[in-house]
């Protein structure tokens, strides 16, 4: 068991087409430490240099904003899901 | 308003809805709706609010029709290629349904003409193709009290949100900020599955018509994700941030600003994102 990270279209390319990761870790900046050692490249575009969430971007565990739990340190246990989801502009 | 016999013959099949009838009906002829973009979401979303009887639609868009963007505005056809878009999608809602007022603005919707642009509806459906436009509008929205249908699309993935101004989370509640320019890849650049953009264009004009008529549960502190490579809908429930800059507890946005992005067909180079950097929001 491991926690369930979804990966949104644009940063599948970076984990061979995969949108769904199996990721270890106790928190949220864990398991996007884990993220970026089996996907290199990958942290960065939802981090900043400083290793903060970028502020387009926002992570949901179990379906909760991490913004409204305790952000990057928000806990994660087995069989949670992870959501990643950037803002899109398109129209 | 009164309904003519051939508008009770139009909208006949929803009429027979027991949650719209006559009363509904006349409910949508005297209700407005202003439309940002007449691109891939406006294109759908006009239509159905012009077929379902919407009594005056907004159209605003500054651009003019490419052979590029056939493939996902179905309001234009290959003749309109080099017309203004704004012209183009009057004569097809116009043909479609001559019972309905349709005003077009040709502009970019900015920080000196929203006010003046909003002010005359009663709902915004925001299908422009730019952040700089998106958070303009929604600040717009919240500062003038309008029910907002968020939507956007590229690629095959699609949002909705329905965001109803001080009640329900904004745009700026779920996304603080824009991303800076480059670094999420636009319709030009990622690319756009014409039916993705179709089916989210179809739910923001379904939002729009629920919220007219009353009906149901709007889609409200709720973001719907249309994952179109699975045909998945999910949603993530959203909430309104206290520390929201246009709609918090202590706002720091009382007039509408300019933020500084990039559109989505304005044949900018894409070789910016192609180096994709580290702040990229994109794998290549």
């Amino acid at each position: 068991m491991a926690v369930t990270v979804r990966i949104p279209t644009p940063l599948q390319r970076l984990t061979n087409g995969q949108g769904e990761i199996q990721c270890d870790g106790k928190t949220v900046t864990e398991l996007l430490t884990d993220l970026e050692r089996r996907y290199p490249g990958v942290k960065e575009r939802i981090c900043d240099e400083s290793g903060k969430l970028r502020r387009f971007v926002n992570i949901f565990v179990n379906e909760e904003d991490i913004r409204f739990m305790q952000g990057d340190q928000t806990a994660v246990k087995d069989g949670d899901e992870v959501s990643i989801i950037p803002a899109i502009a398109g129209g | 308003m009164p309904l003519s016999n051939a508008e009770i013959l139009r909208y006949s099949r929803q009429l027979i809805l027991p949650e719209v009838g006559v009363s509904g009906q006349r409910r949508l002829k005297a209700s407005s709706v202003l439309l940002i973009g007449a691109g891939g979401l406006g294109s759908p979303a006009a239509l159905y609010l012009a077929a379902a009887g919407v009594g005056r639609i907004g159209l605003v868009d500054p651009e003019v029709v490419a052979l590029s963007n056939l493939h996902r505005q179905i309001l234009h056809a290959t003749a309109d290629v080099g017309r203004p878009k704004t012209q183009s999608a009057k004569d097809r809602i116009a043909s479609l349904n001559p019972e309905i007022a349709v005003e077009v603005v040709q502009a970019h919707v900015a920080a000196d003409n929203a006010r003046q642009l909003l002010l005359p509806y009663e709902l915004i459906l925001d299908g422009s193709d730019n952040f700089q436009t998106r958070y303009l509008v929604n600040d717009a929205c919240v500062l003038l009290g309008k029910p907002l249908v968020h939507g956007a699309a590229v690629h095959a993935r699609g949002h909705v949100l329905t965001i109803l101004p001080r009640q329900t989370a904004c745009f700026r509640c779920v996304f603080p900020e824009p991303p800076q320019p480059d670094a999420i890849p636009n319709c030009q650049e990622a690319g756009v599955l014409g039916t993705a953009v179709g089916v989210i264009g179809s739910l923001m004009a379904h939002e729009a018509l629920k919220v007219l008529l009353g009906l149901g549960a709007p889609l409200t502190n709720r973001l719907l994700v249309f994952d179109g490579m699975t045909s998945r809908f999910r949603e993530v429930p959203v909430r309104r941030d206290p520390g929201c800059a246009v709609c918090g507890e202590t706002p720091t946005l009382h007039e509408l600003v300019a933020v500084d992005d990039v559109r989505c067909e304005t044949g900018r180079s894409a070789q910016a994102l192609a180096k994709g950097g580290p702040g990229t929001f994109d794998g290549r």
